[in-house]
């Protein structure tokens, strides 16, 4: 009975922190703005919404990988599910879910976009690079 | 020497600790974040140890018995002191680091006082049962200290992205390690249970590496995005 009490406790905070992780990883990207690059590749409209996500990891993977971006994407990936799960389960109970969890697929959908930013930047750099070469 | 999986995830868990010393080395934070770094250093040390009495003496062996149980009491007082250095420089713009190191020392004593009086009883084996009692009660002394820290991260609205995320690691740490313990009291005969502790003990040296090596000293995040509900 004890141990299974502090299970539920240790998820519940689990789940707290793992939130919170996730949103301080996603928070700094959010003073970044998109370039005009990703807004043409990615048909993103000034802000992106949640369901752009997926699109933007899509276009990230025909980018060469960047190593330090890698664990990040993947926490952040981890996130965005457990964010569709929580609406599948929740939305049809709780409004409120639905509109925070769409705030938050948001976030990480500006998240991989100013990634996505960041490579592109890199490869034309590295084009310009071999050109003056 | 531990075999398969357990090697495995031995060799993650060693790699990422010698990489986060290093990075804090050659970034020259080493001593701004000297307990962290000397919380990893003992558990590589008290790993290394532990392997080496495994192999000489065996798992079944009392060597074997007093090296894991003396340096896990070790390694538990020094995560108390690293939660601790965090608190300190949370509380350390409103000039409270010293008050917050008094009552460290206070809890400290307290803990080891307590921990005393309930093996005094028992003459057997009385100092390895001290160890694994006070390793026991500091670790829950710890885990509330984390959450707290964490409450006064919000009220305070910290910013400072390093010590906000190697916090958050602490709390992700403490409460998924609550979770493994009350998961393996409950399901015993499942063999992917005994695995969890590990895993877990590669998270913190991998997350503070993580966080060493994207972010700088002066990065810095909104404080509101970093409650659950908007407030």
């Amino acid at each position: 009975m004890m141990a299974a009490f502090i299970l539920a406790f240790s998820l519940l905070t689990l789940l707290m922190f793992f939130v919170s992780y996730c949103r301080s990883l996603t928070a700094s990207s959010l003073n970044t703005s998109l370039s005009e690059d990703v807004l043409d590749v990615t048909g993103i409209q000034a802000k992106a919404s949640g369901r752009d996500f997926n699109k933007v990891i899509q276009i990230l993977q025909l980018c060469p990988d960047r190593s330090e971006d890698r664990s990040r994407l993947q926490i952040v990936g981890a996130y965005y599910s457990f964010l569709n799960l929580l609406d599948q389960l929740f939305a049809k109970i709780s409004p409120a879910v639905r509109a925070w969890a769409e705030e938050e697929r948001a976030g990480c959908a500006h998240f991989a976009a100013v990634l996505l930013g960041r490579r592109i930047a890199l490869n034309r750099e590295m084009l310009a690079q071999e050109v003056d070469f | 020497m531990p075999s398969g999986i357990a090697l495995v995830i031995w060799i993650a868990g060693t790699i990422a600790g010698v990489c986060f010393v290093s990075c804090c080395v050659i970034r020259g934070f080493f001593l701004k974040y000297f307990f962290l770094n000397l919380y990893v250093i003992l558990s590589l040390f008290a790993d290394l140890s532990r392997q080496y009495v495994l192999h000489f003496y065996g798992q079944e062996s009392g060597q074997y018995f007093y090296a894991y149980f003396y340096t896990d009491c070790l390694l538990t007082v020094a995560l108390f002191v690293a939660v601790i250095s965090l608190a300190s420089r949370v509380f350390a713009e409103l000039q409270l680091a010293k008050y917050v190191r008094f009552v460290a020392v206070l809890l400290l004593l307290g803990t080891a006082g307590f921990s005393y009086a309930v093996v005094a009883q028992s003459s057997e084996r009385l100092a390895t049962t001290f160890a694994f009692e006070l390793s026991q009660n500091l670790y829950f002394v710890g885990l509330v200290l984390t959450y707290l820290l964490w409450g006064a991260v919000l009220k305070l609205r910290e910013t400072r992205t390093r010590l906000v995320q190697m916090v958050l690691s602490l709390g992700l740490y403490f409460s998924a390690y609550a979770g493994i313990y009350a998961l393996g009291n409950l399901a015993t005969r499942y063999e992917a249970v005994q695995y969890l502790g590990p895993i877990l003990g590669c998270f913190l040296p991998i997350s503070w590496l993580l966080t060493m090596v994207r972010h700088t000293e002066e990065s810095r995040l909104t404080p509101a995005r970093l409650v659950a509900v908007q407030r």
